[in-house]
């Protein structure tokens, strides 16, 4: 009963009018789930915020009808729409760290909303308030609601989200990303409890997501959008297992799957330059190291923090980010590290790299042994060895730096080459090698895409001549197309240069697709390591199970 | 929770320590207190019996011990220019000071507030414009030009109010009060101006700035989305958080209120502790010097004390611990 | 041009900013009136010889009684006021901006170090500015005047007079400096070109100057704008009260604390002449400082 036709929202600027979206169309019935998938810049969220009426200024709906029901959208005043809101529709937003407001109970920040909408006392506000928490799945219902946003874990504090959003009956809710932020169990918890909601009280539900998984997993039908555009539209198992459109195709065919691993992945012809531009670049690499493949070995690393201080006291207890890892990583191999956010693949990174001191242990590189952080020295050869590709591309390069000085950084600090000339030279070739224009020297990062920013920095990784490489979630913030090109970039990389690599990642399919042998972090353990194929295929520790079963997945049955 | 506040209060303590320290320094660096004290016609033994008696000859750190330890009891020493006792000369003078800084803090928040929250809310108004127009010529403007013309409109050319002094106070005990007398009041009222109008900007500012900063924030879209009535919106959730790191600024303003009085004081010559100070820098009378160091000291951290202790009543998560 | 412009997206507001141009034009034309006063001025102040009791007292040319010669009339000591401002703005510029340099060298210097080492140093510099703080502006100025008071010998005092209050300015000032420098240093020692840059194993030295100073420029930027103004006021009250700079070398303070003696009786240009030349000049700072701030700020817009 959500209509949309030929909507085309607009945002004004200094440039011209900007069009987010154009021409959409979409219709949700009641009790369904409609996933809203695209990549980012797509206008997936622009939709959503459309349809609630909470664009962002200065942006303005141009075109198109938006009729809820019976309902004109568009004709609404502004108080009649701001009526319709949480009566009607209703939206839920990805970070439930941020969507409550800190001062506020949840008692008090439900009742006020259930008040707003119907006519009730503050007694039967709240034992609405309390039954619904229990129906969402909040055990202990009627004492939890007093507390405060901050004591609730991330798992839970989206289901106080939902439901608040559900306490007002609203016949749609619009959810943008609502999944995103959470561990793979939470979120699978959290998938589910929309399930139930969806059936149980019709309630619509237009689901704005990246992850085509979720998408897979819970969404009745689906709609993939475009550079504000939408592609195709359909049953959400004849749309992804059977897309019709090339680039739907295409968007699939990026998907790392889980349960096979595939050589490369199949990505659009770029219109590729034979170019010889990298063979420069290329041959200073190979002359460098072709005798040795190094290998990593960490034995019982141990590391601590203190704890935070809540006591005058008494000493806060430690926290464990690392507890006895024992890791080998054999020379000219990928090891992959699987783990959730808060599992200390961040720590152990850092623990390598010299960052944190762990406080127990051993670590060697090659034959060996690699000092601790505090006493290892600048001019250590790990320093030059051991590099990093770093999650976030948008802070991983210094924006005030060109993107030639970022790239001849290591090579005349390591002292490699001393003429400038020929630093720029080999910067150039080995931007080519990683894909990307010789122009590109004299840009500034922030002038690039996360994707080729990535590819920026493993050109700087490289030109340090590494023997190891660690790569901190390389991909996790960038589309799936443009994931599987780095992913494809890195493989070749790797069996081009001989370079040992740790790959770590929250994401299974995609370490899947990279590792030779996988290694399972939980909490700072090490709960099972083995070689990838078997690993995932017969895993032995509960937990990589559960993690298994958990992650929602395109069922293959669909590819027909 | 209450390691909070303990750490708080030990940095207090910490920070007064280091003020005693650095007028104590002044004490024994700045001059001679000897012959401050006793002129030119004493002979040199004299002088120095006077020093050994004074204490004058002892190691630092017990000299600083005495000075604290006098502090702390009220003993403030003697001035060099008055021959008085600071102690008095400075609680003679604290009332006029602290009812015109706190006059003129109510006037600055009275007002500041509101049209904060009023720009933040209707940004594109032209009631909006004019107001920040306006601030922006209130902030530059140095408050010694703000009196001055405040005393040339109203008390030269309009004659409606005293240009100086207190006019009548009332003593209640031992506090002379301006408050409670019409005269106090007609006294008071320019120099309150003056010392608020400068607050009452950067209030303005700096509400309207984290208000709309509030504004944008995902609580309050998510409230929007929920239907939530727009006026509960504004000021039950919007207001509420933007009040937590507004009100530490305002304890910080609080200092500026009383730093501000010497110039307001100065213009108005309103017999406070400010106009005390600025005497004793001209004829370097380091004994008062010292110690209003410290009693500003005393008062801003006080204050800031305060402030952190509302702080933890206002905002859960320094009450509750993070359970997470 | 059109390209040009709207490439730097600073510039681009600042042509759309009407505000932001007058007070542009305003500030620019001050600057050179001070920076030129001894070769555009007719009558210098501190040279005695150049001005005579008996043009004194007079009025602004539209007035009855002027001599064109004084476009905007003379003081009591016969100095043209014309004259007087623009040294008096070259004086309060000159001290504005020193303070203002070592005021930003020392606090960034130190916000910088104690982001990027955290722990004891940032603790100890944290406490320096905590006691710093518990004494107002006006206060840490006023103290310094008068210690160095206390301690100079009379016969130096007059000469170091500039000096002393451009360091008791600058000494009010470096805490903003050093909380800004600090805060958003933390916030770039959490990005992975920092650590990147780190783990290579280059030189705190280096990864805080070539790298992280650059990326924190724009809180500071900001800063130094509002702080140029707080430090003109700062020097203009100081001088108000008497302790700036004496009358036989006026800032603007001093020139109004003189004018405020003629506010009863009818002289009312040697009062108000200053004081809107002051204001036009700070306003124009703050003006400027503003537009700088919400070009740093988009979101703001």
């Amino acid at each position: 009963m959500l209509t949309i036709k030929n909507l085309t929202v607009k945002f004004p600027s200094r440039f011209g009018d900007f069009t987010a979206i154009e021409d959409v169309d979409m219709t949700i019935k009641p009790g369904e789930i409609h996933g809203l998938v695209g990549e980012s810049g797509a206008g997936k969220s622009t939709v959503g915020a459309a349809a609630i009426g909470l664009l962002q200024s200065p942006g303005y709906v141009s075109n198109g009808t938006l009729t809820l029901g019976d309902t004109d959208l568009r004709t609404l005043t502004l108080a009649q729409a701001h009526k319709v809101r949480g009566d009607r529709i209703s939206m839920i937003f990805q970070d439930p760290q941020t969507s409550l407001n800190p001062l506020m109970t949840i008692e008090d920040q439900l009742i006020e909303t259930i008040q707003a909408h119907s006519d009730v006392s503050v007694s039967a506000a709240r034992k609405r308030a309390v039954y619904l928490l229990e129906e969402i799945g909040i055990k202990n219902a009627a004492q939890r609601i007093k507390a405060y946003p901050h004591q609730f874990s991330g798992g839970m504090r989206q289901r106080v989200v939902i439901a608040l959003a559900v306490s007002t009956d609203p016949e749609l809710i619009i959810a943008d990303e609502p999944t995103t932020a959470l561990d793979v169990a939470v979120q699978s918890q959290v998938l589910d409890l929309i399930q139930q909601l969806a059936k149980e009280r019709q309630i619509a539900f237009m689901l704005i997501t990246h992850d085509i998984g979720v998408i897979a997993q819970v969404a009745d039908r689906v709609t993939v959008m475009r550079k504000g555009r939408v592609i195709e539209t359909g049953n959400t198992a004849q749309v992804l297992g059977t897309p019709k459109h090339p680039y739907t195709q295409a968007l699939m065919d990026a998907v790392p799957p889980l349960d096979r691993k595939i050589d490369r992945f199949r990505v659009p012809d770029v219109g590729d330059t034979v170019s010889t531009l990298g063979d420069f670049a290329e041959n200073w690499l190979l002359e460098g190291q072709l005798h040795d493949l190094t290998g990593l070995s960490l034995k019982n690393l141990t590391v601590r923090f203190a704890g935070p201080r809540t006591s005058f006291f008494r000493k806060p207890p430690p926290y464990t980010a690392l507890d006895d890892v024992t890791l080998n990583i054999k020379p000219g191999s990928i090891m992959g590290l699987v783990g959730e956010s808060g599992s200390g693949k961040s720590t152990l990174a850092k623990t390598i790299t010299g960052l944190i001191t762990p406080s127990r242990g051993t670590m060697t590189l090659g034959d060996t042994a690699l000092p601790f952080g505090k006493s290892r020295s600048r001019h250590h050869p790990s320093r030059q060895l051991v590099q990093m590709v770093f999650q976030d591309p948008y802070s991983s390069l210094n924006s005030r730096h060109q993107v030639g000085d970022i790239l001849t950084e290591p090579l005349w600090f390591y002292g490699f080459v001393k003429d400038a000339k020929e630093r720029e030279k080999l910067a150039v070739s080995m931007l080519s090698l990683v894909g990307m224009q010789p122009e590109v020297i004299t840009k500034y990062p922030h002038q690039f895409s996360g994707g080729q920013r990535q590819r920026i920095a493993v050109a700087r990784a490289l030109l340090a001549r590494p023997r190891f490489l660690i790569c901190d979630e390389p991909t996790s913030a960038l589309d799936v197309s443009i994931q599987a090109e780095i992913l494809n970039l890195l493989k070749d990389l790797q069996t081009k240069f001989g370079l040992t690599i740790l790959f770590i990642s929250h994401n299974l399919a995609v370490v899947r697709q990279m590792a030779d042998d996988t290694a399972v972090l939980r909490n700072g353990k090490i709960e099972e390591v083995g070689e990838t194929h078997a690993l995932y295929t017969a895993p032995k520790a509960e937990y990589t199970k559960s993690l298994l079963a958990l992650t929602p997945v395109m069922p293959t049955y669909w590819q027909t | 929770m209450v390691y909070f506040i303990l750490k708080r209060m030990v940095q207090s303590v910490f920070v007064m320590l280091a003020v005693a320290f650095l007028a104590f320094s002044l004490f024994r660096f700045v001059g001679d207190p000897i012959t401050q004290m006793t002129g030119v016609e004493t002979s040199v033994e004299d002088q120095e019996r006077l020093r050994e008696e004074l204490g004058l000859n002892d190691p630092f750190i017990y000299q600083f011990a005495r000075f604290t330890g006098d502090m702390l009891k009220g003993d403030f020493g003697f001035s060099y220019r008055t021959r008085q006792p600071v102690a008095d000369m400075i609680a003679s003078r604290i009332p006029a000071t602290l009812e015109l800084g706190v006059v003129a803090l109510i006037i600055s928040l009275l007002v500041g507030v509101p049209a904060g929250v009023y720009t933040a809310l209707k940004p594109r108004g032209v009631l909006t414009q004019s107001i920040l127009m306006t601030t922006l010529v209130g902030v530059s403007i140095p408050t010694f030009v703000i009196g001055i013309m405040l005393i040339f409109i109203f008390g030269v050319q309009l004659g409606w109010l005293p240009t100086f002094g207190r006019g009548g106070t009332v003593q209640i005990g031992a506090w002379e009060s301006s408050l409670f007398a019409i005269d106090g009041w007609r006294a008071l009222f320019l120099p309150a101006i003056t010392l608020g109008v400068y607050q009452l900007t950067l209030t303005m500012r700096l509400v309207r700035a984290e208000m709309m900063e509030v504004m944008r924030s995902d609580y309050i879209r998510f409230a929007m989305a929920r239907g939530v009535p727009m006026r509960s919106l504004h000021y039950k959730h919007a207001l509420a958080n933007t009040m937590v790191p507004v009100i530490t600024i305002i304890g910080l303003q609080f200092g500026g209120v009383i730093a501000f009085s010497i110039v307001t004081e100065s213009v108005f010559q309103w017999p406070g502790m400010g106009l005390l100070f600025l005497e004793s820098i001209r004829f370097v009378d380091i004994p008062v010097m010292g110690v209003y160091l410290v009693v500003i000291a005393f008062f801003f951290v006080l204050v800031n004390l305060i402030v952190d202790l509302l702080y933890v009543a206002i905002d859960p998560r320094l009450r509750i611990r993070d359970v997470s | 041009m059109i390209a040009f412009v709207k490439k730097y997206e600073g510039l681009w507001l600042f042509v759309h900013s009407p505000a932001a141009m007058v007070a542009a034009v305003f500030a620019v034309v001050i600057l050179w009136g001070a920076v030129f006063a001894p070769w555009i001025a007719l009558v210098n102040p501190y040279d005695l010889a150049s001005f005579s009791l008996f043009d004194g007292l007079l009025p602004p040319v539209w007035l009855d009684g002027a001599n064109p010669k004084y476009l905007l009339g003379t003081d009591d000591q016969g100095r043209d006021m014309i004259s007087s401002i623009l040294y008096g703005a070259r004086l309060s510029l000159v001290i504005g901006l020193s303070a203002l340099a070592i005021a930003a060298v020392l606090g960034v210097g130190l916000g910088l170090a104690a982001g990027y080492y955290g722990g004891r140093f940032d603790a100890i510099v944290m406490r320096i500015a905590d006691v710093q703080l518990a004494l107002p502006a006006i206060l840490t100025a006023l103290l310094i005047d008068g210690i160095a008071r206390g301690i100079l010998p009379a016969a130096i005092q007059q000469d170091l007079r500039v000096a002393v209050l451009t360091l008791a300015i600058a000494l009010s000032l470096w805490v903003n400096f050093a909380r800004t420098a600090r805060a958003s240093t933390f916030v770039q020692m959490n990005k992975e070109y920092v650590q990147a840059a780190i783990i290579m194993g280059q030189h705190p030295l280096r990864v805080m100057f070539v790298h992280i100073l650059p990326n924190i420029l724009g809180p500071l930027l900001v800063i130094m704008t509002v702080d140029l103004a707080s430090a003109i006021l700062l020097e203009a009250t100081l001088s108000f009260l008497g302790i700036g700079l004496p009358a036989d070398s006026p800032s603007l303070g001093t020139l109004i604390r003189i004018g405020m003696q003629f506010l009863l009786s009818g002289e009312w240009w040697i009062l108000w002449i200053p004081t809107v030349f002051l204001l036009v000049l700070v306003v124009s700072i703050n003006i400027l400082g503003d537009f700088l701030r919400d070009v740093f700020n988009p979101r703001l817009r």
